[in-house]
């Protein structure tokens, strides 16, 4: 078996995933579910079109006939007054176990610890394509939220039924249902005792308002916080099964390489278990290092093609463009008005490039998977944002069918969107089915930065016209290889053609946190600034006067005052802004930068952003990944890069690759803007963007030059 | 092979392995003390951090051979019974993880700062946890965490051992 010959999965969701129709058929009978579940009430959230299509009394509690299928999540309250919700969402450090914990007690009325989240479990949990595009916050916490607030119901009409009296004359609370006026109380637990009620989501449920939100709104610890900081938590590295073995992969020399020759006589007489198949070879042994040993007792002969460099990178892109043989058929061109007539009118006329280099996702905790056979049933447990698409690889690699098939997904040490293939899922499999045992594989840093997949380099060609007054009239925007979120601007412009050039891509990349959005503010907000001068307007008024949205006014404008926007600087400071919208939420950011005259270090030293995502569910949850999104964010504007050549990655270890440490960061300031009129959406993503081009147009600011390729300062932090 | 005595957490363990084996090894493969964390392999992250007499130290980098019957305290060790130490206690009250992949190295280096220094100053503890990474981002809530845990007084350490 060669594990690059199963199926591929899309790795970046905005433009491929989202378009995947979800393959799930929920098929348990009623009786089976409450075998597996115990007694009680179980309430299903049923995906929109399905509600449709299931008319027939599906909003009508359910006996004998076998639930609906297309379910998204359910949730389960026992006879013992457990609660249990299942969603096939995932935990990566974003904490929406806490987040879909808040929503679910706000409706159901009872504690947060009484809650327990069963999440990523192909077995246990339906069918969910897989945690990224910040998705979970708009969706998932709203299906939560009407899937509680549908079992508060239907525990008042059971005690309503039981009293013999009107189900508006009762409340919910704490874990219990009461009489408004009486006396009389009864536990969740004691309602459903003996039952077995299934209830299918109804349509229509009044939700409680974001305006009376007791638990959600509010600052919430980390559900299971303790676990974590007394090192209790089992992440996917840690996961340990009996007579299992540690697994070892021999890596080819180089991207794309063949294996032509291999010697595995050495490694066999050690005592391993060595597997070669097509391009795969590997081991499986007792312990790690004679893991390690074996694998590099092999002596193996690899052939490889010659393959481009960074030095080339820019230019390759633009030379290998895949133009006419569009993947995704919308979102890649938009034509508006006629550029070429406004742009020759123009008072000033203004082009660009702009430039953004490969850059790794380096999650702390590298890929890991542990995989165990029982016959021809396959059990994973891996670290992964598409524990579905992991099972969807798995099943392909080993020809057997997706119900052989369960992937587990322990709370993980995070993505970024780097995580969402199986590779090591398909590796430790491979090497389990060889040596009939349990066997775990976990890669190194090194294998990490080599074998992972990055997020996308890209060339970004801006044109633009603007007059006097600061009217932009004309843009054209053009993104090679980098992606299209993010693309189209939000500034009012009559005339626009944006496009968005897909390549044939010199390394393997996929999504990230922000994807392709970092790259597309960069370039659009590094314009804006220079237009601005070039009008020689202030660069915030320039931008308001081109500026209709109000959600987005609202965050540069309450970014602005907290900055202290206009306010005087010393010799050597600089002050710049970027912001714009992703995944429906605001962002604007402003950075201070410090230029040291003599050394040439530029520092960040303050960092101010306002966000705006409707309704906050979780102020405190939401302000960590804010503030996180900003410090991650420094590496990619500051100086993280991928350096390859010929199909090798030459700064592949922590030691060479420089991350954004304790000593990078600057004071970071959040401005939280509420809208408790607006639906919740997502904040994992969308922090990010503003930062690259706000320290980009503080570092013109301050010393007159204006940088165009991310990473901006890439030697240290000395001026490049 | 040799059978190699450790006392960790203030127990005892015989292990027999290749003296040349990590600390981390030895700790998450052979003694299921899976709270020190692989990041790097190179002391360069600092989530495998682990305390050998009272200093920090990276256990990935540490060879076996090379401890003894130094006194070594891991994640595990920290807390006494159910009393957290306060170092754990403020990175839970400040809400300073998020992935929590970074946070048993963070807590241990914390632990070996405040140990030398109870009450550094910002620029202290930046310097000081500098080999530590969280690629979440969670580096301004961890310094308020230690400034916290200064604060209450980290006096239930457990670790034993010298300053650093």
């Amino acid at each position: 078996m060669n594990p690059k010959s199963g199926v591929e999965i899309p790795i970046e969701p905005e433009r491929y995933e989202l378009r995947a129709a979800a393959p799930y058929r929920f098929d348990l009978d009623r009786r089976e579910f409450f075998k597996f579940l115990g007694a009680g009430l179980v309430v299903v959230s049923v995906l929109k079109t399905a509600v449709v299509a299931q008319e027939s009394g599906g909003n009508r509690q359910r006996r004998g006939e076998s639930l609906p299928k297309d379910i998204d999540a359910w949730l389960h309250i026992g006879e013992n007054g457990k609660i249990t919700v299942y969603t096939g969402k995932v935990e990566v450090g974003q904490n929406i176990r806490t987040s879909l914990s808040q929503a679910v007690s706000e409706e159901l009325h009872v504690p947060v610890e009484r809650i327990e989240m069963v999440m990523g479990d192909t077995q246990l949990t339906p069918f969910d394509m897989g945690t990224f595009g910040s998705r979970t916050t708009p969706t998932m916490n709203l299906q939560l939220r009407k899937v509680a607030s549908a079992a508060r119901d239907v525990l008042i009409g059971l005690a309503a039924k039981q009293w013999n009296t009107n189900p508006q004359e009762l409340i919910a609370i704490d874990g219990k249902v009461k009489e408004h006026a009486g006396e009389r109380s009864i536990e969740y637990a004691a309602l459903v005792k003996g039952q077995q009620l299934t209830q299918a989501l109804p349509a229509e449920d009044p939700l409680i308002p974001a305006a009376e939100w007791k638990v959600a709104g509010r600052p919430a610890a980390k559900v299971d916080g303790i676990d974590f900081v007394t090192g209790r938590h089992l992440y996917p590295s840690d996961q340990k099964l009996p007579g299992m073995l540690y697994g070892k992969v021999v890596r080819p020399s180089a991207f794309e390489a063949t294996l032509v020759s291999v010697d595995t006589q050495k490694a066999e007489q050690m005592g391993v278990t060595v597997v070669r198949d097509g391009n795969f070879v590997g081991v499986a042994a007792l312990n790690s290092q004679l893991a390690s040993s074996a694998a590099a007792a092999i002596h193996a002969e690899w052939k490889a093609e010659p393959q481009p460099s960074n030095k080339d990178l820019f230019d390759y892109l633009r030379k290998n463009v895949m133009d006419g043989k569009d993947v995704t058929g919308d979102g890649d061109r938009f034509d508006t008005g006629s550029v070429d007539e406004a742009m020759k009118s123009a008072d000033h006329r203004l082009q660009q490039t702009y430039t953004v280099q490969y850059i790794a996702h380096v999650p702390l905790e590298p890929r890991a998977a542990v995989a165990k056979w029982d016959g021809d049933r396959l059990t994973v447990w891996t670290g992964t944002q598409r524990p579905f698409g992991v099972r969807g690889q798995l099943a392909e690699a080993f020809h057997i069918p997706e119900e052989n098939v369960r992937v587990l997904m322990p709370d993980m040490g995070s993505g970024y969107g780097g995580k969402h293939t199986g590779e090591t899922a398909i590796e430790a499999a491979r090497l389990a089915r060889a040596a009939k045992r349990p066997v775990k594989v976990v890669w190194t840093r090194e294998e990490e930065f080599t074998w992972a997949y990055f997020r996308p380099a890209g060339v970004i060609d801006v044109s633009s016209g603007v007059q006097k007054d600061g009217t932009i009239t004309a843009w054209e925007f053009h993104n090679y290889n980098s992606g299209s979120a993010g693309i189209r601007p939000y500034y009012e412009i009559a005339n626009q053609r944006i496009v968005f050039h897909a390549v044939k891509t010199p390394l393997r990349q996929g999504s990230y946190r922000a994807l392709a959005s970092t790259a597309n503010h960069f370039a659009r907000e590094s314009h804006m600034d220079e237009l601005a001068h070039a009008v020689k307007m202030d660069p915030l008024e320039f931008r308001l006067k081109n500026l209709k949205n109000e959600r987005l006014r609202a965050v540069f404008e309450a970014a602005a005052k907290q900055f202290g926007w206009g306010k005087s600087k010393s010799a050597g400071r600089g002050y710049g802004m970027g912001g714009g919208y992703e995944k429906l939420g605001n962002i604007a950011t402003f950075a201070e930068v410090h230029l040291d005259g003599k050394s040439g270090e530029v520092r960040v030293v303050r960092v101010v952003s306002a966000f705006e995502c409707g309704a906050i569910v979780n102020p405190d949850g939401l302000r960590n990944q804010i503030e996180g999104s900003n410090v991650q964010g420094l590496g990619g504007a500051l100086f993280e890069a991928i350096e390859f050549s010929n199909g090798k990655i030459l700064n592949g270890r922590l030691s060479q690759y420089r991350v954004p440490r304790f000593s990078d960061l600057p004071v970071i300031e959040t401005v939280l803007l509420d809208r408790k009129d607006i639906p919740s959406v997502g904040a994992g993503e969308c922090p990010m963007i503003g930062l690259a081009p706000a320290i980009a147009n503080a570092i013109f600011d301050a010393m007159g030059t204006r940088l165009r390729a991310l990473p901006l300062v890439p030697n240290g932090l000395k001026s490049s | 092979m040799a059978t190699i005595r450790l006392a960790i957490n203030q127990k005892s363990y015989a292990v027999d392995v290749d003296p040349q084996t990590s600390l981390l090894t030895v700790l998450r493969e052979h003694l299921d003390l899976t709270g020190s964390k692989y990041g790097c392999g190179e002391g360069q992250c600092g989530a495998c951090t682990v305390l050998i007499d009272g200093k920090a130290q990276r256990s990935c980098v540490t060879r076996l051979g090379s401890v003894g019957q130094k006194q070594i305290t891991t994640i595990e060790g920290l807390a006494q019974g159910d009393q957290l130490h306060a170092v754990q206690r403020a990175f839970l009250d400040v809400g300073a993880l998020q992935c929590g992949y970074c946070t048993s190295g963070m807590i241990m280096s914390a632990v070996a700062l405040l140990k030398k220094n109870p009450s550094p100053s910002e620029g202290e503890i930046v310097d000081f946890m500098h080999g530590n990474i969280c690629r979440c981002g969670t580096y301004p809530r961890i310094v308020s965490a230690i400034q916290n845990a200064a604060k209450n007084g980290s006096t239930t350490a457990s670790a034993k051992g010298g300053s650093r």
